[in-house]
């Protein structure tokens, strides 16, 4: 096998674990709001806006075998990071929460699931975006100096 | 080819998963465990309808959440439509900044014999203290002696520490229930597992 072949092959490795954990969480988020009927908060819908374009991008870049989607979805990634960690953040009472409008009656700390006592969907939005954005990384390791 | 097969045939497995999952999960059994069920029904709580009706439908409510005004007259109706077979126990799940207040209010408005009186007064005008952002619960003392209630009374009575308990068992029990929203419904120990009149009115009519 030659040298190309060979990061053909990694990359394909790398972007099908991406594209399995964004499928895995939009359809996971989708699961808690539209079958548990679990309202998402405001800091839900942020992270939803930057997974869900995720799933996509994954997949099309999968079949082009394109090793440049570092660059499409990144930014996504790190917005979706950032919210990911504020809403820990919120959730630990780290950072307080201001005062909302009880329009949607949901707090974004309040708690849906908790699994194990720390296994929140917070939790899980950030390990998901965690996970996204190493992979993301050893895909920009592939990319021609 | 090998991993375009391998893409689509993910693809197709996540999606029936999904499919798969929603399936099982709205026809699983939802019904309260019997455990739990001595949460559901307290012999504090307030009972409208026929007493010893085979039929119990238990509402959880926020007296500031307007959608918990807006059940209020439609499961009132479907009481009346089954005089004999129906009964409501109204439950209390505080959750909004200073229900927990209001919700001493109507059981301190009870200990008068004003109970519905009160509910009812404190619902018509939830547009003008609950207003969303800025919530005013001092703006009900001047509505309550509408339905003739003594306020100096009703403030005593409020720091009653049996009305602090019973509230804080509610809250309790909304925990053991797992109940997150307002109204939350449950008849016959089965919740509502999709929101909505119909869906109530269906679950009701199911169990009657």
């Amino acid at each position: 096998m030659n040298q190309i072949q060979k990061s053909s092959n990694t990359l394909f490795t790398l972007l099908f674990f991406a594209w399995i954990v964004s499928m895995v969480a939009t359809l996971g988020s989708l699961f808690f709001s539209e079958v548990m009927m679990f309202p998402p908060c405001v800091m839900c819908w942020y992270q939803r806006i930057c997974m869900y374009p995720l799933a996509i991008l994954f997949l099309v870049a999968l079949f082009c075998n394109d090793k440049n989607v570092f660059k499409y979805a990144m930014p996504l990634v790190l917005l979706g990071l950032f919210f990911a960690i504020y809403h820990n953040l919120l959730y630990f009472g780290i950072v307080p929460e201001t005062l909302a409008p009880c329009s949607q009656g949901v707090s974004c700390t309040s708690d849906y699931i908790n699994w194990f006592g720390f296994i929140t969907i917070q939790f899980l939005s950030l390990v998901a975006f965690a996970l996204i954005f190493v992979t993301l990384i050893f895909i920009r390791r592939l990319l021609p100096r | 080819m090998k991993k375009q097969t391998l893409i689509i045939a993910s693809l197709f497995v996540l999606v029936l998963l999904f499919v798969g999952g929603s399936y099982l999960y709205k026809n699983a059994d939802h019904s309260v465990s019997s455990e739990k069920t001595s949460a559901l029904l307290r012999p504090y709580a307030y009972v409208l309808g026929n007493p010893n009706a085979k039929t119990t439908i238990v509402e959880f409510f926020d007296p500031a959440c307007g959608t918990c005004k807006s059940f209020y007259p439609f499961v009132k109706n479907i009481l009346k439509q089954n005089p004999d077979k129906l009964k409501l126990v109204l439950r209390y799940a505080p959750f909004h900044t200073d229900s927990y207040y209001v919700v001493a209010m109507i059981e301190a408005a009870r200990l008068q014999g004003k109970y519905l009186e009160a509910l009812e007064v404190i619902y018509k005008y939830q547009d003008k203290w609950a207003s969303h952002g800025t919530p005013n619960i001092g703006l009900i003392w001047g509505f309550l002696p509408e339905v003739g209630i003594d306020i100096e009374k009703l403030k005593d009575d409020m720091k009653k520490p049996e009305i602090d308990a019973l509230i804080k068992q509610d809250i309790e029990d909304t925990k053991t229930l797992g109940v997150k929203a307002t109204p939350e419904f449950f008849v016959n120990g089965k919740p509502l597992v999709k929101f909505g009149k119909q869906e109530l009115e269906e679950l009701i009519a199911s169990e009657l």
